[in-house]
This record gives C-alpha cells, structure tokens and sequence, in this order.
C-alpha cells in the first residue's frame, strides 16, 4: 500500500510539468500581452519595453518557464497584471471554488446515489422511467440554460433568492449554483448507480444475502450499494477536478469570484502568471482526486489490494 | 417502500436547501435619505490603481470619486472648469503659470500644495514608473529626459515644471499648445499626497486623495466600499452616504441584480437586453451621448489600400453602410449614425460639426458602387474586416457592416469578418501592422476638445494612429491649430483639418456610442457624464 501511494506521487511529478508546460506553451502562442494593456492606442515604446521587463516577457520562452517553475517552488507564484500577487488571488479563490465544489458534490453524493438506488431497484416502473426522463433532459440541457433559468425564475421571478452570490460567497448562497454545477453529473451519478445497481441486483451474493435472511436494508447498502459504488466513485472523483476548474460558466452567472472568474480573466488579459498559477494547482488537485479514488477502491472492495 | 422514502428524503433535502438560500436572501440596504449608499456595478481595474497609470472606465469610476483636480468636466457639459485651480495664465501658449487655491486637504489631512501637483506629473512621467498614462505628460518640456524612447533616463524630474510658491507652480511646455489648461481635467493630472511615495503599497492597497469620497475598504477583484468625506469642502460635495461598488464578471447578471432590487446603479446595459430594459425599467433608464465614436480604420501601410484613387474606395466603402438601420436593430438606437470624426458632447463651439461628412456618410448604394469601381474596386476583389471577439458584441455589428456592404455592391463576397480571440491578441496584429484589411477602431476621449479626436488618431506616428495614416496637409492644420492662441480659431482651424481626413476618408465613421445606466426605485438624480461614467456624487437615496 505505502509502496503503491509512493510509486504514484512519483508518476505525479512528470505529469505536473507536462501539463503546466502544455499551458505555458499555450497561453505563450496567443501572443504578447502587453499590447492589450494600453487601450485602444499603442503602448509607447519605451514603457511596454519595461513592462515586458518587469513580467519577464523580454527572455526566451524555455527561460520564462524554467525561471517560473524556479519560483512556484519557492511559494512565488508571480504578479498579476493588476498589481496583486497570484498566490493572493488564490487566496481569495479557491476557498470560494472549494466551498461550491463541495456543495456540488454534496448534491451529486446525496441526490444522484438515492435517485440511482430508487430507479435501480425499480427497473421499467413509473418511478424509474420518469427519473430516465428527467436526467436526460437535465443532461441535453446545456448548464447555462439552467443557470439562467433558475437565476431568472428563483432570483427574479418568485424571489428566493439573491441572482448574484456577495462577495463572502457563504454556503447558503452557494446552494442553487451549486444544484446548477452539479445537475449534469448528478444525472450522470443518477444513471451510473442506477445500471450498477441493477447489475448487482441479480448476482450470487446478493441472493447469497437474501437466503441468509438478512433483512432487505442491509443487503442493499451492504452488500449492493458497497460493491456498486466503485463506477460511481471513479466518477465524482475525476470530477471534482473538473468542478473546480470547469465552473467557469457557473460563476460567472452567478458572479461568483472564484477560480473560474480568475481563470476567465487571466485568458483575456492573456496573464500567463495567473492562468499558470491557477492551472498548476488545478493539476495538482485532480492528480490527488485521482489518487484518493483509487486508494478509495479498496476499502470498497476487499478483493483489491495495492502491492 | 424503502427506496421511496429515500426519494423523499432527496426532496425535502432540495427544499430545504431552497428555503435556507431565501432565509439568506435579502440585501443589505445601507439606510436612506442624505446617508444612504448607492451600490453600483464594476467591473474589476486591469492596472493598478494609480492615476497616472489607470487608463480604462473602471478604474476610472473611483478616481473620480476620490480625486479633484485642478480643472473638472462639467457632468453635463463637459466644459473644463477650474477645480483646484485658482488661475492658469500664460502669454505665448508654451509657457503656463498655475496658481492653486488654498484650502484644500487630502482626506488624511494633508494640504494640497504646488508640490503636490509637480510631485504626481514626475512620477506619472518617469519611465520607471511604468504609468500607462505616461504620454500625458508628453507635452511638458524635460519629458525625454525622464522617459526617453530607449535607454534610460537622464532626469528625476521634468525641466519644465518648477514649484516657485506654497501654491504656485510653472509649467514650461515643448511645443505650442494653447488649449492645454483644458487638458487637465483629465485623471492622470490629479495631485497626490506625500503617503503615496512615502508607502506606496499601503497607498495602492486603500488609495487617499482630496475628492469627496474616501475608500473606506478595498477587497481587491470583488467590492470597493466609497464613504461620503464630510470634511470635503469643495463644491460639489457629496448626496449621499457612500457607494459600493461591486464587481460583476458578467453585465447580464449587474442587469438582473438590478431589476431584482439587489443593486441600485448598473452603467452598462448588455446589448441582449436593450429589447427590455424600457419595460424592465421605464424612466428609471438613461441613454445620454458619450464620447466615443467608432471608426473602421485602414491598413495604409498595405500597398492595396495606399493607392492614389483609394479615397474614392474608402469612401465608396462608407457610403454602402447603412449606419441607421444597424444602430436601430441592432443598438436600440444607443448608438447615434455618425456624421462628423469628433463627438456630439463637445457641442457645435467645440468642433462637432453634424455637415461635415455630409453625403461621404449618408447610405448610397448606387454611388458607392460607382466610386469604389471608379476607385479601381475593392483590393483583392473582398474587403476582410477585423475586431476582437471577446467584448463588447462587435461580431452582431460587424456582420451587419458586411452584409450592408454586400448587398450594396451586389456581391456576396465582397465581405468577410475576421475575428481575433482576444483583445490583447488584437492590438498586437494592430501594433505589428498585420491588418490584412480594414479593422475596429474606437476612441473614447481623455478629455473634450476636438483636438483629442483627431491628433492622437491621425497624425503622423500618433500613439493611436493604428492605420499609419500620413498626410502633411493634415499635420500641418493640425500644428497651426495647436499654436492658435484664440480658442474659437483653433477648433475652426481642428475642422480644416477634419475635412482632410474626410476628403481622404483615413477613416470611415461608423456611430456615437451613447453611455446608458439603469437604476432602481431607491435612488434618483442619476446621470452619466460625457465619459460615460456616473456622477456618483449627485445620487440622491430616496
């Protein structure tokens, strides 16, 4: 198990510079940013020299990333164009990404396993069809038809809610972005667990189970539900990275200033500091989702053991 | 039944998750009457807050609430009037005496003096500084020894600012320019205290100065929190408590905070919702005349379009836009078909002048047909228009361009749009003269005098000239206007030069962009000034 967690951090390492590399190189190809800093006129020669100067734009490519890689691991993630330190905007971001993840996950854990156990178990009933139905439309819908529509209707409309979350971004606020985040893979959730469920449902040890004389409830969530979850946690897991990073349209509906907005901006502003700051600890994060998921594997299943 | 008391428990998770976000719903209306504070949107400043170094709306909107400088625009004329300054004199046009008046304080309390003035224009002058605004101070005499083209600098300060009292100063220009008093109303010239080079940081991070606001917090990237300065004695002190401003990623949710009464002030309407907002809002919607006019502008460093009979094509171009019928459908009319290169806010003593593009401007297609084939036809057969696409709605309105153009010229292939990613992206193609035909060009003033129209934008080499447009007639006007000492003359003698433009056409104008707000129930005695920016100070809390 050590050996097996150890050996994976160490796959992380060329991943990490793969990928940061990928984006340097990518915002780096969109041209120089300074141009865009002046407005509609020319920046006089003389300052965007020293600009290109201060943000390190006047070196080669390979040395901009070498000096960057140089300073990320001393904790200095650059300065944005703005004047703020990038670690700063971190500061400021994650921990409302985070908090939005985590209600997105929340609902997708809550809602789409029991959906998916409900439907599973009721194969071809009314109950099931329906939920089909509805995830399919939750899943052709695209995530900012939602998220306008329930902005519009429980912001506007009926008044439930605030449209746009304050800037401390608490987690009641954070509830119906959250549900707007989370509906599609909560869809996906739902119908994963639903076909797993209904797999297991017909297997020896469920009826092994049955014979015994277990009472219903806990054969489902011992023995089903536990060897079902394994699709299903693969799942949410690969998707927290991509909450975190993919909330981009959420945010900015709900004028949530977390990650997304950040990484919204910097491509506009073409700052690579930012976007390469923000992506680098993105990677880093779904490196470690991904980790986690597979050490999770085995306490879900016994029969898998890591050497 | 187990399974359904599973899906119940889901369901009322949902509702319950509803019910809390609407017990935390609610906005914090911050009291009423003469302390009530306005929240209004932002939008997040892309340099530091700086006034030399600030050159966009956003950034903007709080220097102008925090800063007074020795002349201000009159929100509703735009005319420069003396602010902090008690006199500005001068004999020859180049050499300028400034006199402050005495009394006025930095909110934390210091005087502002002569020095504080000169203090500011060298730092917002050397080239260390990195001030985007730098060239404003280009006029001043001494400014290539502090911020030369290349190289370093040889010089702290400007030879041609000298502090001679406790509250006056000199100002020696390079060249003639007898309008420059009007110049200074504009932020970059904005004096500043002793704490902003003593601890520079500490200044950027909560920003003081002598207006009647102060920044009584700052969280950079989300809200900045204005209070009214009660100590303020200048004339135009603040009507209301305080501002919030808060930034918004996207104006469609400003727009939808408003109509749902969590915001008070959005100053920038989204185009998609323009259809709605006189239901949404009736009266409570302004729609005022800015000054900002958009151009087409032409690659004349591209041999095709710098040809002897290429004025008849430009000008046969202009004539196939049919400029109402786009700023109707497609700008509600927030935009106003333009017929001169200037702006309607500068008003007809100012220069703008409705006649003088004349027929160049009006929609023709028969005549522009026959210019533009009169002219040698369009170079390669298609004109390629190019603009950034990730702001400010330009594709609707460039395909509405081409498809004006098209069916003026009959052939549907005579007009392509070429869309740029984004908008850094853009200005480099444009500042490396990669334009492969005619682009977006826009100019909002810095401040309204013709002048500001057409010299950065036309002479030869000017920052904003992104055509390489060269003319020596055009120069020429345009140095004999600066050296009129009479200010009615030299707006006549700008129009000459304007008429060249014309006759050329170096430029095809396209629209007046109009500033238009929107405000709730809450607050009343709103209006935009000629920058398209709210008077912030004049709000009144109901």
């Amino acid at each position: 198990m050590g050996r097996y967690v150890i050996r994976r951090l160490l796959q992380m390492v060329p991943v990490f510079f793969g990928a940061t590399l990928l984006i340097f190189l990518m915002v780096n190809v969109m041209g120089d940013p300074i141009a865009g800093l002046c407005g509609e006129r020319q920046c006089d020669p003389a300052t965007a020299a020293q600009l290109r100067k201060e943000f390190g734009l006047d070196k080669p490519v390979w040395q901009q990333y070498a000096t960057y890689m140089g300073n990320v691991f001393t904790g200095d993630f650059g300065t944005a164009f703005n004047g703020q330190e990038v670690t700063e905007l971190m500061g400021e971001a994650f921990p409302v990404t985070i908090r939005l993840t985590l209600v997105a996950i929340f609902f997708e854990i809550v809602i789409g396993i029991a959906l998916g156990v409900v439907t599973g178990l009721r194969r071809g009933r009314p109950v099931d069809s329906g939920v089909l139905l509805l995830t399919l439309v939750v899943i052709s819908v695209p995530t900012f038809v939602t998220g306008l529509l329930l902005q519009l209707l429980l912001g506007y409309k009926w008044d439930i809610i605030d449209p746009s979350v304050s800037t401390d971004a608490r987690l009641d606020e954070l509830i119906v972005p959250g549900l707007v985040l989370a509906s599609v893979s909560l869809a996906y959730v739902t119908r994963l667990t639903r076909t797993s469920i209904a797999e297991n449902s017909r297997a020896d040890y469920v009826r092994t189970a049955k014979a015994k004389g277990l009472p219903r409830g806990r054969v489902i969530r011992k023995h089903l539900l536990r060897n079902s979850l394994i699709p299903v946690v693969t799942f949410i897991g690969t998707d927290i990275g991509a909450l975190m990073g993919g909330a981009i349209v959420t945010e900015r509906i709900f004028n949530i200033h977390g990650v997304g907005y950040q990484l919204y901006q910097g491509i506009l502003r073409q700052n690579t500091q930012t976007v390469v700051g923000f992506v680098s600890v993105l990677v880093i994060v779904f490196l470690v989702a991904n980790l986690l998921v597979d050490l999770l594997y085995a306490v879900l299943d016994p029969r898998i053991r890591y050497a | 039944m187990r399974g359904a008391t599973h899906a119940k428990w889901a369901a009322c998770a949902i509702a319950v998750a509803l019910t809390a976000a609407a017990c935390g719903g609610g906005s914090d209306s911050g009291g009423s009457g003469a302390d009530g504070i306005v929240s209004s949107s932002w939008g997040d400043p892309q340099n530091p807050l700086e006034p030399a170094n600030t050159n966009e709306v956003q950034g903007g909107k709080v220097l102008d609430m925090i800063f007074r400088g020795l002349k201000r625009y009159d929100p509703k004329t735009g005319e420069a009037k003396d602010m902090l300054a008690e006199s500005i004199e001068t004999k020859d046009s180049v050499n300028f005496t400034i006199t402050v008046k005495p009394g006025w304080k930095f909110s934390n309390g210091e005087a502002v003096t002569a020095r504080s003035f000169v203090d500011a224009w060298n730092y917002g002058a050397h080239l260390k500084n990195n001030q985007r605004n730098a060239y404003f101070f280009g006029y001043i005499d001494g400014y290539e020894q502090v911020h030369p083209e290349e190289g370093q600098p040889s010089a702290q300060t400007m030879s041609g600012l000298k502090v001679t009292g406790d509250r006056t100063f000199t100002v020696k220009l390079s060249q003639k320019f007898s309008t420059w008093p009007d110049t200074l109303g504009y932020a970059a010239f904005a004096p500043l205290p002793r704490a902003f080079f003593d601890d520079h940081d500490a200044w950027v991070a909560k920003p003081v100065g002598n207006g009647p606001y102060v920044v009584d917090s700052y969280a950079r990237g989300s809200q900045m929190s204005l209070r009214r300065w009660d100590e303020y004695n200048g004339p135009d002190k603040a009507q209301n408590g305080g501002i919030d401003l808060k930034v918004y990623t996207d104006n469609n949710t400003a727009y939808t905070d408003l109509i749902a009464g969590n915001l008070d002030l959005v100053d920038d309407v989204p185009a998609s919702q323009l259809k709605n907002v006189k239901a949404d809002l009736g009266d409570r919607y302004i729609n005022t005349p800015a000054g900002i006019i958009q151009t087409l502008a032409f690659p004349f460093y591209d041999k095709a379009w710098n040809t002897a009979d290429g004025a008849k094509v430009r000008t046969g171009l202009s004539m196939a836009i049919n400029r109402k019928q786009i700023t109707d459908t497609i700008f509600q009319q927030t935009r106003t078909p333009a017929k001169d290169w200037t702006s309607p806010v500068l008003g007809e003593e100012g220069g703008f002048d409705p006649t003088l593009c004349g027929k160049a401007c009006e929609y023709d297609p028969a005549e522009a047909k026959r210019l533009i084939a009169e002219g040698g036809g369009l170079p390669g057969g298609r004109i390629t228009l190019t603009y950034n696409a990730d702001t400010g709605s330009h594709k609707d309105w460039i395909d509405a361009v081409c498809n004006s153009i098209k069916n003026a010229l009959g052939d549907d292939r005579a007009c392509v749009g070429n869309p740029i990613g984004t908008f850094a992206d853009f200005r480099n193609q444009i500042t490396q003269s990669k334009m492969p035909g005619p682009f977006r060009a826009g100019w909002q003033m810095d401040y309204p005098l013709i002048q500001n129209f057409l010299q950065p934008l036309y002479y030869t080499n000017a920052s904003s000239n992104d055509g390489k447009w060269s003319n020596k007639k055009f120069d020429d006007l345009v140095d004999k206007a600066n050296a009129e000492a009479d200010p009615a003359t030299a707006v006549e003698t700008f129009k000459e030069a304007e008429k060249v433009v014309r006759d050329e056409m170096a430029a095809i104008p396209l629209w007046y962009q109009n500033g238009s707000a929107g405000y709730s129930e809450r607050v009343s005695n709103v209006a935009l000034n000629p920058f398209s920016v709210p008077v912030y100070e004049e709000i009144k809390v109901n």
